[in-house]
């Protein structure tokens, strides 16, 4: 009775060791396979020529990543553009002014939101978002545009963000003592005076934190970017004309990848290139708000 | 000064509630547009019948095949997920539990892991399938989907976890129970509605994924019998379809999104629900 118990409880301890060592692993595992791929990739060129560059031309054997790398960013930033006042307000009403009814309505929207899938974002911004900006917003500014735009993509991707980031600085928020906005509003502040003085200052590094959280999630993101972004290797700064993100050409080219020599390695080394960043980013950030939730 | 004080006030109030509330507004419009254009085309065929004429040109049929591929890899990443999650979870809150700074720095290496996109996922998934020799399938298809939704199933589970009264393992203890003991029939068993939402969470987002499966699971007519056969999924369903130039087509995009809604409405909000009733219940 007593050596079954004991078994069981050895078996039970190697299983539970083993799943967890498997999954604390498995981004060095991800990493190391990725690089190994990309090992040819950086024996014809080197790191700086493989990201500066801007010649793209994979039958020919050139690879230059930098018109990808701008598009990320430049949809990256844009969305973050339209979703980060939208989540702070939305945080700051939800936790300081809203009345019990409405936040209990309001849970379920975000996790509903957080939900959709990212390809469901996609056909959403298809139907709504690419004709409004080619046929509404477009013509409004006098641009001649199919819709399928760096725009398109960033109000989309803000979408996406709005659920996770908000989530966040809820979080965030509700880390801030009672007792100090107590204190402001017994001084003869008003509410508004109140969050603007403590809560947001007090809270500075998560809020900082879940922006940039917010950033690299959507840096990664995939097909609901690639679904209204147009897929144009191209540089540009205007946002009415198509991108081509880092995520939609590793997604777009992979049936074509076997075909073409050095191509593979291209696409993995874009892969790791998302790893590596989204995964620096995420750890800084994360760090960031254990810090402060210790506190 | 009192004055503009109060403008201030009024102004920064109608702001932030127009922020919340046009959350509920974005809500409604993505559903109520997906639903629209899901259910005109929703029709009985659509769902007991595989596309006629390829997935791309053919008109006729429906979308059997990417719901029947959907559901196997969305139950086998899960049934995989639970298996390395759950233990792990567990582990994280039963043998570390006197080690908070290990505890700590587990619960922070799983959350950035769970930052990875899954566009990352799939390119790994690829390469592992090739290293491996096997080739688009199902069976690779779950098992990268399933490497995606374990951090969801350790952290959801470990969050709930974490919460139990430490009185609580001290007494299993003090009877005398071994740590697994501990761990299934105490533990686990104080901590089920958590692990139910863990499980749905994850079901939710390995059903909607669609870069992962992209490189690993493949796109077929067929309803897939085997592991080894490529297997057809939903979202990708509606990424293919709605490229094509055949309306008809488009219409099977536009019903497998609103079917693919639904599912995942459903496990969000039963996720929700056992949540709730996890905190309503148990003891604190």
């Amino acid at each position: 009775m007593i050596l079954k118990r004991v078994i069981f409880n050895s078996l039970t301890g190697t299983w539970m060791v083993a799943s967890l060592v498997i999954i604390l692993i498995l981004p060095l595992i991800i990493g190391v396979a990725l690089y190994i791929k990309a090992i040819p990739l950086f024996d014809l060129q080197s790191l700086p020529q493989l990201i500066g560059s801007s010649n793209w031309s994979p039958t020919n054997g050139d690879f230059g990543f930098w018109p990808f790398i701008f598009s990320s960013l430049y949809v990256t930033i844009l969305s973050f553009l339209f979703s980060a006042p939208v989540c702070l307000f939305a945080a700051i009403h939800l936790t300081q002014f809203a009345s019990q009814r409405l936040i209990h309505l309001m849970h379920p929207v975000i996790d509903i939101l957080a939900g959709i899938p990212s390809v469901i974002y996609g056909m959403w911004g298809i139907i709504v978002i690419v004709p409004f900006v080619g046929d509404v917003l477009a013509p409004a500014l006098n641009i001649k545009t199919p819709g399928y735009s760096i725009l398109a993509g960033g109000i989309v991707l803000a979408v996406m963000c709005i659920p996770y980031i908000l989530n966040m600085l809820i979080e965030t928020f509700k880390t801030v003592p009672l007792g100090l906005k107590e204190a402001a509003l017994s001084l003869g502040a008003t509410p508004w005076e109140s969050v603007k003085h403590i809560i947001i200052k007090k809270s500075l590094p998560g809020i900082i934190s879940s922006f940039g959280l917010g950033i690299a999630k959507a840096f990664g993101e995939t097909l609901a970017v690639m679904m209204v972004v147009g897929n144009m290797v191209q540089l540009t700064f205007n946002p009415f004309e198509a991108g081509y993100p880092l995520p939609a050409l590793i997604a777009n080219n992979y049936g074509e990848m076997l075909s073409i020599p050095m191509y593979d390695s291209a696409l993995m080394f874009a892969a790791l290139t998302l790893l590596v960043v989204i995964l620096i980013i995420n750890l800084i950030f994360r760090y960031f708000i254990y810090k402060t939730q210790k506190q | 000064m009192k004055k503009r004080k109060i403008v201030e006030e009024i102004i920064f109030r109608i702001l932030t509630g127009i922020a919340s509330y046009s959350l509920i507004v974005i809500l409604c419009l993505i559903i109520i547009i997906i639903f629209i254009k899901g259910f005109n085309a929703l029709s009985l065929d659509m769902i007991i019948k595989t596309p006629k004429g390829g997935y791309y040109y053919g008109g006729e049929g429906g979308v059997l095949n990417a719901i029947v591929g959907s559901l196997y890899i969305a139950f086998g990443a899960t049934l995989i997920a639970i298996l390395i999650g759950m233990p792990a979870a567990l582990y994280i809150n039963v043998h570390l539990v006197r080690y908070r700074r290990t505890q700590n720095t587990i619960r922070y290496f799983i959350d950035a892991l769970w930052g990875i996109p899954s566009i990352v996922y799939g390119a790994f998934g690829f390469t592992l399938m090739l290293f491996l020799g096997m080739s688009a399938s199902l069976l690779a298809g779950i098992i990268t989907v399933a490497l995606l939704i374990t951090p969801i199933v350790i952290r959801t589970f470990d969050e709930v976890l974490s919460t139990i009264p430490k009185g609580l393992h001290e007494a299993s203890l003090a009877l005398g129970s071994t740590r697994a003991e501990m761990a299934f029939k105490v533990m686990f068993k104080q901590g089920f509605s958590g692990f139910i939402t863990a499980v749905l969470l994850a079901f939710g987002r390995g059903i909607g994924d669609a870069a992962s499966v992209l490189f690993t699971a493949g796109y077929t007519d067929l309803v897939p019998t085997n592991l080894d056969e490529p297997a057809a999924t939903l979202p990708l369903a509606i990424f293919f379809q709605l490229g094509s130039p055949i309306p008809e087509v488009r219409e099977r995009a536009y019903a497998s999104a609103a079917i693919l809604t639904i599912i995942i409405l459903i496990s969000s909000l039963t996720a929700r629900f056992f949540s709730q009733k996890y905190s309503k219940s148990n003891l604190k």
